[in-house]
């Protein structure tokens, strides 16, 4: 746990940068869910992935984004730790481009799976968790959920296995904004009691701001302390966090169409040199 | 206090007999033997897959998910992630359940696993129309990258297994239920995209799979009666099928059938009509479920009764010759 928090935080508002102009010259995606997320990946990236991508073919670490509708956020900061360009990271949801509307793991193999049909990602990286308990290899499987996902029954399906089967080296991460695609998650249907309900699965439950980069210090400390328990972290954050007009409002869910006057204003708020920002809109990724 | 009664474990359903399902079982045994990274995954129906033999001669390889489909298929994509080889075992119907997860997270992201499907079409018999699937050769086919295979009886069972063990890709695969009739000797040989010729005729071409090559090599003795020569050819591989026979066969008859427990759209019968409508246009008709659902009853009188029979067979290759 070497980074920190003043470079995360930058690491982070630049990631955030990249992901909304990426976002911007694709004409669609989502930003909410990407921003909400983004200080999670941000905080795994530089304590935990940072030198040793996950998902190497000789075991390790490994991650999965089982909300893959949010891999704007996990390209831009695959973008800020070298694992592809920026010039990459903006070719978002292009022909061709390797950064698919949804992670695809044959196209970008750190990325663990590919994901963008809800719950799925989940299994998969139970899939991971219980292989490595099988061949006897170390590390942590880390899968990262929103929580409109968790309405998906495989979901349950998964987390009853996973239980069942010890598996102590997964971690789950419910980014709990606690907003899905058209309304709150109370609106649609509702959540709550969330942690009784991983708790009564049989899962080591923590609870973490999502947004506070000491408190996510303290808690992955915690989960990634093997027990006989898988871990569940919810992790309370704020859709379209960075960026005021899109906080907490099922607006931004996606997927949008950002006008340039909106990107413009979004990366004002996120602290943007003025010449930084005409390069965003140009689609130039900026250096350095 | 309860009185314990001392009673005999009932008899169950259909375990006896050589079934291509305890072939498939016995075939994992062996394959156990030469490679480590085998694991089978099971939804508690291991002993209606033919997998209770796996898990007994393997148990630390066996792992059980309950009765949770998707969420078994889409754990066998990340265990193939970290290099082991799933075999996903379950009934045909919950394949179908479980096609999405099949898609994305194995055969989207290139996972090699073998899914493996008892129970299919007729062959579940009594459970009736919820259990009998007549759509998951088609669901699977449709599938990019995804290999199909449906093998005919106990001997082509364990070389179609041990073939699947070795493709490098996705395979789903058809097991059975019921005892079949042997139909090979042990020089049969199988290869994933080949079919074989049972036997000679010039006049119509009855292709067939799974359980209904037996019923096709029987309605070619119908069809000799009625001065009709009819010549059998099983296709256990129907993604990729068999062009280059299936080309041979429309040189050398005029009409085909195709055969399968399934439903006549999507399946068999269209691969065998695609290829021939690509190649060499032939007259077929299609014997197999049409736009219905199954009943109750025992396997080969529900074959009778859908007309996928020897007789149904028989009758196909009139009309088809009549055209």
């Amino acid at each position: 746990m070497s980074a920190t928090t003043t470079e995360t935080h930058e690491l982070a508002t630049r990631a955030r940068r990249l992901q909304l102009a990426a976002i911007y010259h694709a004409k669609s995606g989502h930003p909410g869910g990407s921003l909400s997320c983004t200080d999670l990946l941000v905080w795994l990236w530089a304590n935990v992935y940072q030198g040793v991508a996950p998902n190497d073919a000789e075991g390790g670490e490994q991650f999965i984004l089982s909300k893959g509708h949010a891999c704007p956020a996990l390209y831009a900061v695959g973008a800020e730790f070298g694992l592809i360009t920026r010039a990459e990271a903006l070719r978002l949801r292009k022909l061709g481009s390797p950064c698919q509307g949804h992670p695809h793991v044959v196209d970008l193999p750190w990325t663990g799976a590919s994901t963008g049909s809800l719950g799925q990602g989940f299994s998969v990286g139970i899939g991971k968790a219980l292989a490595m308990h099988h061949l006897e290899r170390s590390g942590f499987v880390t899968v990262i959920l929103g929580d409109g996902e968790l309405q998906e029954g495989e979901v349950w399906e998964g987390a009853m296995s996973a239980a069942h089967h010890k598996l102590g080296n997964l971690i789950a991460v419910v980014d709990y904004n606690k907003l899905q695609s058209d309304d709150w998650n109370s609106s649609i249907c509702g959540l709550e009691p969330l942690a009784d309900k991983w708790r009564s699965f049989g899962w080591r439950t923590l609870e973490v701001d999502g947004h506070d980069y000491d408190a996510l210090d303290k808690t992955f400390a915690e989960a990634r302390t093997m027990s006989e328990q898988p871990t569940c972290i919810l992790a309370h954050t704020h859709k379209g966090q960075g960026v005021g007009f899109m906080e907490d409002s099922p607006l931004w869910h996606g997927s949008v169409c950002l006008t340039e006057e909106q990107l413009r204003d979004s990366l004002v708020e996120l602290d943007t040199p003025e010449a930084e920002i005409n390069d965003w809109i140009e689609g130039s990724a900026p250096r350095g | 206090m309860v009185e314990t009664i001392e009673t005999e474990a009932p008899a169950l359903i259909g375990k006896s007999g050589d079934s291509m399902r305890e072939a498939f079982g016995h075939a994992l045994v062996e394959l156990a033997g030469e490679r480590e990274d085998l694991v089978v995954l099971d939804a508690d129906i291991a002993g209606g897959t033919g997998v209770h033999n796996f898990r007994d001669a393997v148990p630390e390889r066996f792992f059980q998910f309950g009765i949770a489909e998707q969420n078994m298929m889409a754990v066998a994509g990340g265990m193939a992630s970290m290099g082991l080889m799933p075999v996903v075992t379950t009934f045909a119907v919950f394949c179908l359940r479980a096609v999405e997860q099949a898609r994305l997270s194995i055969a989207y992201s290139r996972r090699k696993v073998l899914i493996a499907a008892s129970h299919p079409g007729l062959d579940v018999g009594p459970d009736g129309g919820s259990a009998q699937c007549f759509e998951d050769l088609a669901a699977y086919r449709a599938i990019p990258g995804m290999t199909v295979l449906s093998p005919a009886d106990p001997v082509e069972m364990r070389l179609a297994t041990r073939a699947a063990a070795r493709h490098d890709g996705p395979v789903y695969m058809r097991t059975g239920r019921s005892p079949v009739r042997r139909l090979f000797d042990d020089s049969h040989s199988f290869e994933i995209g080949r079919g074989t010729q049972l036997t000679s005729g010039s006049d119509i071409t009855l292709v067939a799979c799974g359980v209904e090559v037996g019923r096709a090599l029987d309605a070619a003795e119908l069809l000799k009666q009625d001065g009709i020569s009819a010549r059998v050819v099983n296709m256990p591989s129907i993604e990729p099928v068999d062009h280059y026979l299936l080309a041979t066969c429309a040189q050398e008859t005029p009409a085909f059938v195709t055969a399968e427990d399934h439903s006549v759209r999507g399946g068999l019968g269209s691969a065998v009509a695609e290829s021939l409508a690509a190649n060499l246009p032939r007259p077929v008709e299609f014997v197999g479920m049409s736009d219905s659902f199954g009943t109750s009853g025992e396997p080969d009188e529900l074959a009778e009764h859908f007309a996928i029979d020897a007789r149904g067979i028989a009758a196909a290759a009139k009309r088809a010759l009549s055209r």
